[in-house]
């Protein structure tokens, strides 16, 4: 016969002493919160009582009623008359604006940089060693200062603009370019490129079917610029041909017509693109640097050409480190274009402070343009995210 | 039958593949498209290179004359505007003849920095002397006492300033960073959603927001009749935005730490905070050397916006100092590549550090 010793009570995880780790947890947290609660409570009061004692409205009832000041430049129709949220809505088009063409902007010539890195022309890698050594070391408000400078300084008046060709024109008034007249024909030819593009991809997809199915591949790059060429062309016929150009002209005192690019915005895009892309250059050599040597031989033993290795074996791995910190980088080149409140180029922080300083209300200009920055980069990253995962291993 | 003796042609030479000459023609006549490469930037050079010589050296003024500047503009630089103006571009706004002031204090500054750089000074004194250190500077640019005539901070300006917020926002966000760095690991929810939250808003908007942010509506903030300087609030502002990407790369160097530390820890019955300060932290945070060293030059090169809410630190200073006099304004731009300069100086001389730091620290690794 056999005694059994009663098993021993595990200790209870929820006994109601000190010495459950359940409850020091939630102690902790109850502290924390309440301390937090307090601190924004103290804070929202200080600032209810402030506001009432100096005679500050607050709300955004404000946003309805005229602006009352002129803005540089504009996407869409805007005048002083209308109201706040107008401006404010002109302000957040142009910092897209700069943003969005400076990403672009930034990704090929930051690319291009940080391959130039690998070049075997030893004056080439001395060169983008250099470029990126000298924009990321010197901030990029100081940057944008001196691109304005040297746009408002040193550049012709805008009644002696230099020209090439009598098509681009350059000044302190800016970089005037050729511009088609917009009409149905450019319409037409938009969509047949949008529809060229949709065409491109369903060819590649069979393309690619075709490769794994039967060993064979097919051409994809020059097929599908051409499927977008020609069908953009068909769309461009369809709409009667227009051949129209707004062409820009020296005028008496400024350059008129033409599609025009002002001083400020200049400076921005080039402060921020030159800045951004030093970073850029780095993210893409470190990305090349990770893929393994062994891995262009080997995709060279099998019989791939440069360019295919490049494309099917390296790029696609390498993007897979580049991805994450690149996002990052666009990211702070959005953030940054909120310095252009500096130069007067009129984005979206630029319009708050000129509304802070006519209606006096800091939270609420304050909070839009946190909002707006938040959303960007929520969005920004989750597109990235969303990006990032099709890039990633498929691992088993 | 007799044998003759017939040499076999000797081998020719090996080819040199070491020293200039083959380093030069590899580097640069490798093959048909490097050799157009470097004709092509040749020749950009010496169009491009002598106007430029030209311009900043051969009929360049050196002398503070603002005559001889503008006869000279457009062919020739006027460094002649620095000597003019680098006390007011250096230390801002500052009394004149208490100037010895700042520069004492950005020296000994400038001096702990660099000692904090040296590993056999990492020790619990570091905490001390940056105590000490910081004191003194405070006492010399304020001064007040020691018989030092009292300066108020809105004349404070300069490469001081610069320096001095740098500085203290990152020795400030430090422990702030280390604090919700654990909190963003921690089990607890309530406090791992706060930490998240706070790095993330923070990280999603730009630092001039949370700039306008101090002061706009700080001021509202505070308690009636309570007034802080707008200095201090700044710095404020910049420490929490610093904290928050400090925060993300000690939280980095955490998840580097394999689990079997933490649980080892455990087994030998630390608690949280023991594991944490004596296991964790030493590890981790030796690990994120580098990553700091590279918010401290982001930090420090992110100073200049402090221009935006009149605070006139170097970049701020030199607009100060050319804008309002129009003998010296259009000479700005040579100003401005002055200031590029400092700021390149500093971020190059910390980014190599960071490098050469980079290669200490895992020296330990490389076998």
């Amino acid at each position: 016969m056999s005694t059994s010793i009663a098993p021993r009570q595990p200790p209870k995880k929820r006994d109601w002493s000190w010495r459950s780790q359940y409850v020091r947890g939630l102690v902790y947290q109850v502290v924390a919160l309440g301390a937090i609660a307090f601190v924004v409570w103290f804070l929202a009061h200080n600032t209810l009582l402030n506001m009432r004692t100096r005679g500050i409205q607050s709300g955004f009832d404000f946003l309805l009623g005229p602006a009352g000041f002129d803005i540089g430049e504009m996407l869409i129709r805007y005048d002083a008359l209308d109201p706040y949220w107008k401006a404010f809505l002109v302000g957040v088009l142009n910092t897209l604006r700069v943003a969005i063409i400076g990403i672009i902007l930034t990704t090929i010539i930051g690319t291009l940089i940080g391959i130039g890195r690998f070049a075997r022309n030893a004056i080439v890698r001395g060169l983008c060693y250099g470029y990126v050594e000298l924009f990321r070391n010197v901030p990029v408000l100081l940057q944008l200062l001196m691109w304005y400078l040297l746009f408002t300084e040193v550049l012709p008046a805008t009644y002696e603009a230099w020209n090439v060709a009598q098509l681009f024109f350059l000044s302190k008034g800016g970089i005037a370019i050729p511009a088609p007249v917009w009409g149905l024909g450019q319409g037409l030819a938009a969509l047949g490129a949008i529809a060229g593009l949709l065409i491109a991809a369903v060819y590649r997809g069979w393309a690619r079917k075709r490769f794994e199915a039967t060993g064979h591949a097919l051409p994809t790059i020059w097929p599908s610029v051409a499927i977008v060429l020609v069908v953009a062309f068909l769309g461009w016929l369809a709409g009667g041909a227009p051949t129209a150009w707004n062409i820009p002209k020296q005028g008496d005192v400024m350059v008129e017509g033409g599609m025009i690019a002002t001083p400020e915005f200049l400076a921005v895009l080039f402060g921020l693109v030159m800045y951004t892309a030093a970073f850029v250059a780095e993210v893409v050599r470190a990305g090349i640097q990770s893929v393994a040597h062994g891995q262009v031989e080997a995709a060279s033993s099998l019989g791939l050409s440069r360019g295919q290795s490049m494309r099917l074996v390296i790029l696609p791995q390498a993007l897979r480190v580049i991805i994450p910190p690149m996002t990052n980088q666009y990211l702070n080149l959005t953030k940054n274009s909120s310095l252009a409140v500096a130069i007067g180029y009129p984005d979206v922080v630029s319009i708050s402070n000129t509304a802070i300083n006519q209606t006096g209300r800091a939270v609420e200009c304050i909070a839009i343009i946190m909002l707006v920055y938040l959303t960007t980069s929520l969005a920004t990253s989750a597109f990235m995210g969303w990006y990032n995962k099709r890039a990633a291993i498929k691992e088993r | 039958m007799s044998a003759t003796f017939d040499p076999i042609a000797p081998r020719p030479a090996p080819v040199r593949t070491e020293g200039f000459v083959p380093w030069v023609r590899r580097n640069l006549f490798g093959d048909i498209k490097s050799t157009i490469t470097t004709v092509v930037i040749a020749l950009l050079a010496v169009l491009y290179l002598p106007p430029l010589i030209n311009w900043a050296f051969v009929q360049a003024v050196y002398q503070p004359d603002a005559e001889a500047c503008q006869a000279a503009r457009g062919s020739g630089a006027c460094w002649g505007a620095i000597v003019e103006k680098y006390r007011l571009v250096i230390f801002g706004r500052y009394p004149f003849d208490d100037q010895w002031r700042p520069l004492l204090a950005t020296a000994l500054m400038l001096g702990l920095l660099v000692a904090s750089c040296t590993r056999p000074l990492w020790n619990k004194w570091l905490v001390v002397r940056w105590l000490v250190v910081l004191g003194a500077f405070l006492v010399l640019m304020g001064g007040g006492w020691f018989g030092l005539e009292e300066v108020s901070t809105d004349q404070w300006g300069g490469l001081p300033l610069t320096i001095m917020l740098a500085s203290l926002s990152i020795v400030f966000a430090f422990p702030l960073a280390v604090l919700v760095a654990l909190g963003r690991r921690s089990h607890l929810p309530a406090i791992r959603t706060f930490c998240t939250l706070y790095v993330e808003l923070i990280r999603g908007v730009p630092l001039i927001s949370v700039l306008f942010m101090a002061s706009f509506m700080f001021p509202l903030f505070m308690p009636q009749g309570m007034t802080i300087d707008v200095l201090v609030r700044v710095l404020v502002g910049i420490t929490l935005f610093a904290a928050a990407y400090m925060a993300e790369v000690i939280r980095g160097g955490l998840q580097a730490i394999p689990k079997g530390q933490v649980e080892a820890a455990q087994s030998l019955g630390l608690s949280y905070w023991q594991t944490q300060r004596k296991i964790v932290l030493p590890q981790a945070l030796a690990l994120v050397v580098p990553g700091i060293m590279n918010n401290f030059i982001s930090i420090f090169k992110d100073t200049s916006l402090v221009t935006i809410v009149s605070l006139y630190e170097l970049t701020g200073s030199t607009g100060l100092a050319f804008n309002s006099d129009a003998d010296w304004r259009p000479f700005k731009i040579e100003a401005y590549l002055f200031i590029t300069a400092i700021y390149f100086v500093f971020c190059f001389a910390m980014s190599r550090y960071s490098l050469w730091i980079e290669k200490q620290l895992n020296r330990s690794r490389t076998r």
